[in-house]
């Protein structure tokens, strides 16, 4: 690791590629729970078995706000709408483009993206609608 | 199993107090509590202490001997971190301590300073409460962690903007005329409507203050109690502890929190109650509907039905069970990780009536004190009774 690149979050930097590439998938269980890695065991039941499995290609949103107050991370980014999206498996918090904040509603169907905030050019989760 | 009497109480001043450090408000705070119990200091056997955000805020870690000296004591001291439950949660390793009867003297508390950082860093550090990969880099902040739980409750049960104005309105008006409070103002439904979004629908007056302070309580064994005469009638009779997933996204819930119905349930079973031998409760208001998602946990009432309480008059001073008689968080102010602890002293002062509200809840034998970090993905719950 050099002194000006952070080290990775292994798991969760991959699963961001992934979901660059237009794979996005999530961990499923012998039970059939969905979870997000990086994982040993399923956060529901334990079971060890976790299988990279491609995520559904398009979520309802189950939840979502518009963030006036932001941290440091997204100052320039405010206000931005975070949605918790649930995509069967598995539900996934990101930021809502390309949509006007008050065409947002519950229930919509969005496909999932990687962006990059404004104010410091970061990955995150981004979705946008289907 | 021994029982676990309240013998001494102490706070500071909730406010903005930017410059004081927390060992400063935390020996305030415990000595007077020492003060309170009358037991010689020399009795205190350890120190359990909550801090939510002394590496952010003071650039400080390893904060239980500090907070031991701070004091005057020489005795084994640890920190709880559980975020905005530290200590609640420190209270309740407090308990079993001296249940296991590993001691019979414990002093117990925590302390925040949160108003020397600018508002976003404050921002940032209540943040990391959350789960940093899945949430916090997708732009969650604290504020917007309950804005999610308030939309989804809206869109399973109804309510409005303005049931929760009410409850607002309510810890306001709990918190004239205590000297400790943050705010000591009324306020009125319209003000709170009115007020600017922070995470829409979550606005201004939804939203607890940024708050410094320090919370503290002796315990002692009720042998310790009777062999020394020490005028302690409240006792802690039942702790509980309940836990979830860290993000929302990963539970199975995002109208109920089930850590709080697990707390709940454990204290109560301690203590022998259900919900309807409960005569009033400290709940964890840190934004409305928090208070709302809190009585419905706690079972005062049903799913759906906990956002029209305040505005009902369910939860009023004057109500069938009143709730926040402190002002709450949301009046009274929350330095997170004196949170619980203070939740504790303020009902112990309700029950033995010591407190400026104590005329509204005379006779009243059962106090509740719910106290959540997180987007309570980890829940304190303890049952306070008078035993004297």
């Amino acid at each position: 690791m050099s002194d000006d690149e952070p080290a990775r979050d292994a798991g969760y930097d991959d699963l961001l590629d992934a979901i660059e590439d237009g794979e996005p998938y999530y961990l499923e269980c012998a039970e059939g729970h969905g979870s997000l890695p990086p994982r040993h065991a399923c956060p529901h039941c334990a079971d060890r078995g976790l299988e990279e499995t491609p995520l559904p290609e398009t979520g309802t949103i189950e939840a979502h706000t518009t963030v006036h107050v932001p941290t440091p991370r997204f100052l320039a980014d405010a206000p931005y709408v975070t949605a918790v999206v649930d995509f069967g498996p598995v539900k996934i918090t990101g930021q809502m483009v390309g949509v006007d904040h008050d065409e947002v509603a519950n229930g919509d169907s969005v496909t999932i993206d990687v962006g990059r905030t404004q104010t410091d050019d970061e990955r995150l989760v981004v979705f946008e609608p289907a | 199993m021994t029982r676990v009497r309240v013998a001494g109480v102490g706070l500071t001043p909730f406010g903005v107090h930017p410059e004081r450090t927390t060992r400063d408000m935390f020996g305030e705070a415990g000595l007077a509590a020492i003060d309170d119990s009358g037991i010689d200091h020399e009795e205190i056997e350890s120190v359990f202490y909550g801090n939510f955000m002394g590496e952010l805020s003071e650039h400080q870690g390893h904060m239980g001997p500090l907070a031991a000296e701070a004091l005057g004591l020489d005795v084994p001291a640890t920190r709880y971190e559980s975020a905005c439950a530290s200590s609640g949660v420190a209270v309740r390793e407090a308990v079993k301590n001296i249940r296991s009867g590993e001691a019979e003297v414990v002093l117990v508390g925590g302390a925040e300073r949160m108003n020397n950082l600018p508002t976003a860093e404050t921002t940032e550090s209540l943040a990391i409460a959350a789960d940093d990969l899945y949430e916090v880099r997708a732009g969650m902040t604290f504020p917007g962690a309950y804005a999610l739980l308030e939309d989804a409750y809206f869109d399973e049960y109804g309510g409005s903007r303005e049931d929760l104005a009410h409850i607002s309105v309510k810890n306001h008006e709990n918190a004239l005329g205590n000297e400790y409070a943050q705010f000591q103002k009324e306020i009125d439904v319209q003000t709170a409507l009115d007020a600017p979004p922070v995470a829409e629908p979550v606005h201004l007056f939804d939203a607890c203050p940024i708050t410094d302070g320090a919370a503290a309580a002796v315990l002692v064994s009720e042998d310790f109690a009777e062999a020394n005469d020490v005028d302690a009638p409240v006792a802690i009779t039942g702790t509980g502890q309940g836990g979830d997933k860290m993000a929302l996204q990963d539970r199975n819930y995002m109208t109920r929190t089930p850590a709080a119905e697990k707390a709940g349930q454990e204290a109560y079973a301690e203590a022998g109650i259900d919900a309807a031998d409960v005569d009033l409760a400290e709940v964890h208001d840190c934004f409305t509907i928090a208070e709302v998602l809190a009585i419905e946990a706690l079972g005062f009432f049903e799913n759906g039905e906990g956002i029209g309480a305040a505005r009902r008059g369910d939860t009023t001073r004057e109500g069938p069970m009143p709730i926040n008689l402190s002002g709450g968080l949301k009046a009274k102010g929350h330095p997170v990780g004196a949170t619980g602890a203070s939740q504790v002293v303020e009902m112990t002062k309700l029950l033995r009536g010591s407190h400026h509200n104590s005329a509204y809840v005379e006779g009243a034998t059962v106090g509740v004190t719910h106290n959540a970090g997180g987007t309570v993905a980890s829940t304190a719950v303890h049952v306070l009774e008078v035993v004297e």
